[in-house]
């Protein structure tokens, strides 16, 4: 029997709330499932199973605050099947891609009494359907009646990409219910408490400008033919297909940081830990006041097409307040980018326990020389700050070359 | 489609965005990258709902035309017309 327990989201979390179970004893998960929503200082996490299996029993009720590795429910691998099915049981399926650790020997289960039904979510749910929160807040946002929504989540919960398709037929959408005019300042994800984010971006940066000796570089790179190429690409494309510069901008520090190891990892207990993969963390701004920076898996073997597309879908996300425990768990190097208007250049602090943090300024035409001539080019400042346990401005210098090199070629990206 | 359709439509699209943002109250001739503190995701994200929601196709080229809420409904406009001929 494997536990499920309350994830550690970062190293400054000790302890979560559980806000939601979207599945119920009895239900089949698979690995990467989101199968519980927890409250954290980030906000509503949506947590995904390690396991696949059978969800055996709860461990901890709705409203409960846990620390980081609290069992909260039991989970079944596929290949233990029931005692008392066993015999019926169909051959077991292959073996999943990690399978669950082995059950512990049967000592005498946790004497606990039979956990009660899961308290009802603060918000009432229209019967019988599981709702992830952030898809009944959209559905109250926009006056849709969940109880017309077929979920395609696991168990049939209703999802919020399953509210999005309601909205997006028209007929189904009356009107006068998109109309936004009727009490602006309610339509913000309630999931984000901007003031309990204020405090874990505080700790996180405390703790960061208190332990970690930055030092920091900055490097010009001419961006004139990432633009050349995007105009041309994104001219024959629909708005939904199209790339935006940034793509570029993480697809080559994602290559870079492959390549240079000393700025892709985490530093934990005195040594570096260098990471095999690149999930690249985006630090994405929150309307009203916020910030936090979700990873980006495996950027580094994504298309542009695929990046662009998660991109897009972690932003959204992110901003309705619906972060999937993976994604804030494990950047193992961070882009921040304020974006094309502000400033030119800006110098980040690196969030522990990364190494490493690249910032892009805004996309000026600067005069340049080119072949000993002058002409207007679009000209990016890059910059970056790492972790001097790790690292040297030497290495550093290299890696941004390599990030401007990178982007000399977009159509090799 | 009048004009003071294309502008609910618009107004109602940059509110998915912006939803705090009272629209009634933005200077129809500023700069929305700035009135309303939107980033090149969200103006994609703009220039993509029209699209699916009016149908008239928004090449990058003419986004200039499309930053402050008059322009935007002036450019849908005159699309939305082009469109029918």
């Amino acid at each position: 029997m494997a536990e499920f327990r309350m994830p550690s989201l970062g190293a400054d979390m000790e302890a979560g709330t559980l806000v939601q179970w979207l599945v119920k004893p009895g239900d089949r998960v698979k690995h990467g499932d989101i199968i519980a929503v927890v409250e954290t200082q980030k906000g509503a996490i949506e947590i995904e199973s390690f396991q696949t299996g059978q969800i055996e029993k709860f461990l901890v009720d709705v409203g409960t605050k846990v620390p980081v590795g609290t069992p909260l429910a039991e989970i079944r691998a596929e290949s233990e099947a029931k005692p008392a099915a066993a015999a019926a049981a169909p051959p077991p399926k292959a073996p999943a891609e990690k399978p669950a650790p082995a059950a512990p020997p049967p000592v005498q289960a946790p004497v606990r009494p039979p956990s009660p039904p899961p308290v009802a979510p603060p918000t009432p749910v229209a019967a019988g359907a599981r709702t992830s929160p952030a898809a009944r807040r959209l559905a109250e946002e926009r006056g849709i009646d969940l109880s017309t929504i077929t979920g395609s989540g696991p168990q049939g919960a209703i999802t919020y990409a399953d509210v999005e398709r309601r909205l997006g037929a028209p007929a189904a959408v009356p009107e006068k219910k998109r109309a936004p005019a009727a009490a602006p300042e309610k339509k913000r994800a309630p999931a984000l408490n901007l003031d309990a984010m204020r405090t874990a971006i505080a700790a996180a940066m405390a703790r960061s400008k208190r332990e970690i000796p930055h030092y920091y570089l900055e490097h010009q790179v001419d961006v004139t033919p990432c633009e050349q190429w995007l105009a041309q690409k994104n001219a024959t494309l629909p708005p939904d297909a199209r790339l935006l510069i940034g793509v570029l901008a993480l697809k080559a520090v994602a290559l870079a940081a492959r390549r240079f190891p000393a700025f892709n990892g985490f530093y934990r207990d005195n040594k570096f830990e260098p990471s095999e993969a690149v999930h690249v963390g985006v630090a994405i701004a929150i309307r009203g006041g916020g910030l936090t920076a979700p990873a980006l898996h495996d950027v580094d073997r994504l298309t542009l097409d695929e990046l662009m597309a998660r991109m897009r879908d972690l932003i959204q996300r992110t901003r309705a307040g619906r972060i999937r425990s993976s994604e804030i768990a494990d950047p193992t190097i961070t882009v921040s980018s304020l974006g094309e208007r502000g400033v030119e250049a800006l110098y980040g602090i690196i969030y522990p326990p990364q190494v490493a943090i690249v910032g892009f300024g805004k996309v000026v035409v600067r005069p340049w020389v080119i072949d000993g001539a002058i002409g207007p080019r679009s000209v990016v400042t890059m910059t970056l700050a790492a972790d001097h346990r790790v690292s040297d401005g030497h290495a550093g210098a290299l890696f941004l070359a390599e990030i401007g090199r990178l982007l000399q070629e977009p159509d090799k990206l | 489609m009048t004009n003071i359709d294309i502008r609910k439509v618009v107004q109602e699209e940059l509110n998915n965005i912006a939803p705090e943002v009272d629209m009634a109250s933005v200077d129809p001739a500023a700069d929305l990258r700035e009135a309303i503190d939107i980033d090149s995701m969200d103006f994609l994200n703009f220039i993509t709902a029209i699209h699916h929601r009016l149908g008239i196709d928004i090449p990058e080229l003419d986004y200039p035309k499309l930053v402050t809420l008059n322009g935007a409904v002036t450019y849908i406009a005159a699309h939305l017309k082009s469109g029918k001929d």
